[in-house]
């Protein structure tokens, strides 16, 4: 296959096979599994530092204002200089709080949303662990996040803080079910669960296209649920801050206070990705039925281009939600959820199951 | 086990707790120094405390030391949003009590005037309630809109905020010659932003989930709390002085009185909208037909009211500005009191936010357009 060419499993069997003949194989996956780390730590600092800065770029636009751009070009070293002011910043330590909790509360939520990165194809052979039930994966590991939001709220010892963290916690509860049931119906169209095969099947026609209105309907709840897991406007009600002025992250400051800045960001990041996965064909290609020199000029882009490219679309659509719509308030939430979103949820698994089982789609 | 209670007495004891917290008096949503005591059960509120006097100036008590002119200056800092709906009701007290006759082009630029820092007050409202309800991107738009009348004022009084430009007997300055041009200029940009702030908030259904039935508040009440302005306005209570006690042109001008009965948020939301069309209407009318003639009339060095109690009200962007003036001859008042809308407005707040959400009493309270310093005198 021509998109061949940028297979990258070649290059990471080669590393594989090197290491294994130099050393141990205790030792040799020890070795990769601290490569791949630093690797992934670098992606996670590098793709967050980028978000924020995408992030103000975007909002300023939108608002009639321009953003940062005084530090570097275009303002591009913005939130390293950002960064570099909140880790010398000074943590505070509050009375009363329950200081394990308070400490171990960023952690868990970014580590939440780093072992999610794990699974996600980002090119052909580029993928960490290509677990067979990949999106259950995926679900379950950044579902504990919310763990670190609620022991946030709950150690802070800030009245605040607690309605935030109750808020979040009924949010994301809530909102795992949609996530997930959007994402069965994908698994239903594609018979499988591993992330790298979901992309292998979209190589005549993403999901989105060949899905027919089931896929389309579990893209859009995927989008809403998504982005209300993610804590994110108009679903930011765990840190509103017309409310109750930062939510859960109140009484947090410096380095622990860009932690959760950090996962929200990431989160975001790793949302997008699956829906550019699973929707969208991940790193495939745009192919479109028979047209083999449209489909063979789109094979020259590099796979990791189009992933990018995918997951930066659904992201900025992301980020739009944010500054066009008011908030909403908890109860209304919970009723989109439950009233809206879980019933048509629940039926478009049936319609899916059913065009699957007559063999209607493409 | 020694301790612990029977299941029934624990619940009974958690039911007689109250969760009180403390919003204010430094919160993005108080717009100001303001602090609510609320009780919560869950997210929904029992009962709101407001406490305020944190920015207490004692500008009553200052001015009993100072002469009627330099009262004006200090009217500028109640509510700066309408700065000089404040300054014209001084201004006009004054006059009254020594019982003189403005001019008429001074009487035509007030009205402009005082429209205009309506409009600007309305639109600084805008921005904040789309904020207050997490909509952030109106506060640019409200804000960058401002920055037009901001303009205006500036090239005419000298300072876009506090202007201190009426004084009694007149204006302290004639308009700039670029006045008539800037204005027209600003409403011809505005009638095309007005419908974009529709279509930015007005029109969402999460706004009108969140607006529509929320923080009722009934014409009785509104009566009976003395919610004036376009607060009270929204619930039916009909008290826009401008219409029933006309002061300055606007007898000159037709326009008309906006009225909603339903209550509620959404209610006070869309009188001030449609008051910045009135706003437009009044001041187009005005504007070509400035009579010629002088800025201001020669008053004497020192003003000295007549022994006696003079009182006057105007129509701020939030309601009625009231000024009581007791005079004993002398240069200074013996005593002031200024009867500010906020403070009226916000004595309602308890009885319409009792049984919301949090958050809907942040849109209460956005949507009562409160300001602190004006609040506190």
């Amino acid at each position: 296959m021509p998109f061949d060419i940028y297979d990258l499993s070649t290059f990471t069997h080669w590393i594989d096979t090197s290491l294994r003949a130099g050393m141990s194989p205790f030792w040799a996956v020890f070795t990769e599994f601290v490569l791949v780390g630093v690797v992934f730590l670098a992606f996670y600092a590098v793709v967050g530092l980028f978000l924020v800065y995408a992030e103000r770029r975007i909002c300023a636009f939108m608002q009639c204002r321009l953003g940062p751009n005084r530090v570097g070009p275009g303002g591009i070293f913005q939130t390293i200089a950002d960064l570099i002011k909140l880790l010398f910043k000074e943590l505070i330590y509050i009375k009363n709080a329950d200081k394990i909790l308070f400490n171990i509360a960023p952690f868990i939520v970014i580590i939440a949303s780093f072992l999610a990165l794990a699974a996600i194809p980002f090119g052909k052979g580029l993928q960490a662990m290509d677990f067979n039930i990949g999106i259950f994966y995926v679900v379950a590991v950044s579902s504990i996040g919310v763990i670190g939001i609620l022991l946030a709220g709950w150690s802070s010892n800030s009245k605040y803080s607690l309605i935030g963290a109750l808020r979040s916690g009924a949010q994301i509860i809530s909102y795992e079910l949609s996530v997930g049931l959007s994402l069965i119906v994908i698994v239903i169209l594609a018979g499988t669960m591993q992330l790298s095969e979901i992309v292998e099947m979209q190589r005549d026609g993403w999901f989105i296209f060949t899905g027919h209105l089931p896929a389309v309907i579990a893209f859009i709840i995927f989008m809403i649920a998504s982005t209300a897991e993610i804590n994110r406007g108009p679903f930011d009600l765990a840190e509103a801050e017309s409310e109750l002025t930062a939510g859960f992250h109140t009484e947090y400051s410096g380095i622990k206070f860009a932690f959760f800045f950090l996962a929200e960001y990431m989160n975001m990041f790793i949302v997008a990705s699956i829906a550019a996965t699973v929707f969208w064909g991940g790193w495939m290609p745009l192919h479109i039925g028979s047209w083999e020199g449209f489909n063979h000029a789109m094979d020259f882009i590099p796979p990791f281009i189009w992933y990018l490219g995918k997951t930066a679309v659904i992201i900025y659509l992301i980020m739009l939600f944010k500054w066009t719509f008011p908030r909403l308030r908890i109860d209304q939430l919970l009723t989109l959820e439950w009233k809206y979103l879980l019933p048509v949820n629940l039926f478009n698994v049936l319609l899916m199951a059913f065009i699957v089982l007559k063999g209607w789609h493409f | 086990m020694e301790g612990v209670l029977p299941i029934n007495q624990v619940v009974s004891e958690v039911e007689q707790q109250e969760y009180i917290i403390n919003m204010g008096p430094q919160h993005p949503s108080t717009h100001g120094v303001l602090r609510f005591l609320l009780s919560l059960k869950g997210e929904v509120v029992q009962y709101v405390q407001p406490h305020c006097g944190y920015i207490h100036r004692g500008i009553e008590k200052m001015t009993e030391k100072i002469t009627y002119p330099q009262i004006i200056h200090l009217t500028d800092r109640l509510d700066y949003l309408s700065a000089h709906m404040n300054n014209e009701a001084v201004s006009l007290c004054v006059e009254n009590a020594l019982q003189i006759e403005v001019p008429e082009r001074v009487k035509y630029i007030r009205t402009i005037m005082a429209e205009l820092s309506r409009l600007a007050s309305h639109q600084l409202w805008w921005a904040a309630f789309g904020m207050d309800l997490g909509a952030l991107t109106t506060f640019f738009y409200g804000l960058r809109d401002r920055e037009y009348i901001l303009d205006i004022f500036e090239q005419t009084t000298g300072s876009r905020l506090t202007q201190s430009y009426n004084c009694p007997g007149g204006l302290m300055n004639d308009i700039h010659p670029d006045f008539q041009k800037k204005v027209k200029e600003f409403i011809k940009n505005f009638r095309k932003v007005l419908p974009e702030y529709n279509q930015l908030l007005t029109g969402n259904v999460i706004f009108h989930e969140r607006t529509k039935g929320i923080g009722l508040l009934s014409k009785e009440d509104a009566i009976s709390f003395g919610v004036t302005g376009p607060s009270g306005r929204g619930s039916g209570f009909s008290c826009d002085l401008r219409k029933s006690h006309p002061y300055s042109a606007y007898d000159k001008v037709d326009f008309k009185e906006i009225l909603y009965t339903e209550g509620d948020t959404f209610a006070r939301y869309q009188v001030r909208m449609d008051e910045m069309l009135e706003s437009m209407n009044i001041i187009e009318q005005l504007i070509d037909n400035i009579p010629e003639g002088d800025y201001a009339l020669k008053m004497k060095a020192i003003i000295k009211l007549p022994e006696g109690e003079y009182y006057q009200r105007v129509e701020s962007a939030r309601g009625e500005f009231g000024v009581h003036i007791i005079s004993d001859g002398n240069k200074n008042p013996y005593r002031v009191k200024f009867r500010s809308p906020n403070f009226s407005n916000l004595s309602a707040i308890d009885s319409m936010a009792r049984g919301f959400k949090i958050a809907d009493l942040v849109a209460i309270s956005g949507s009562l357009d409160l300001v602190i310093p004006d609040l506190d005198k």
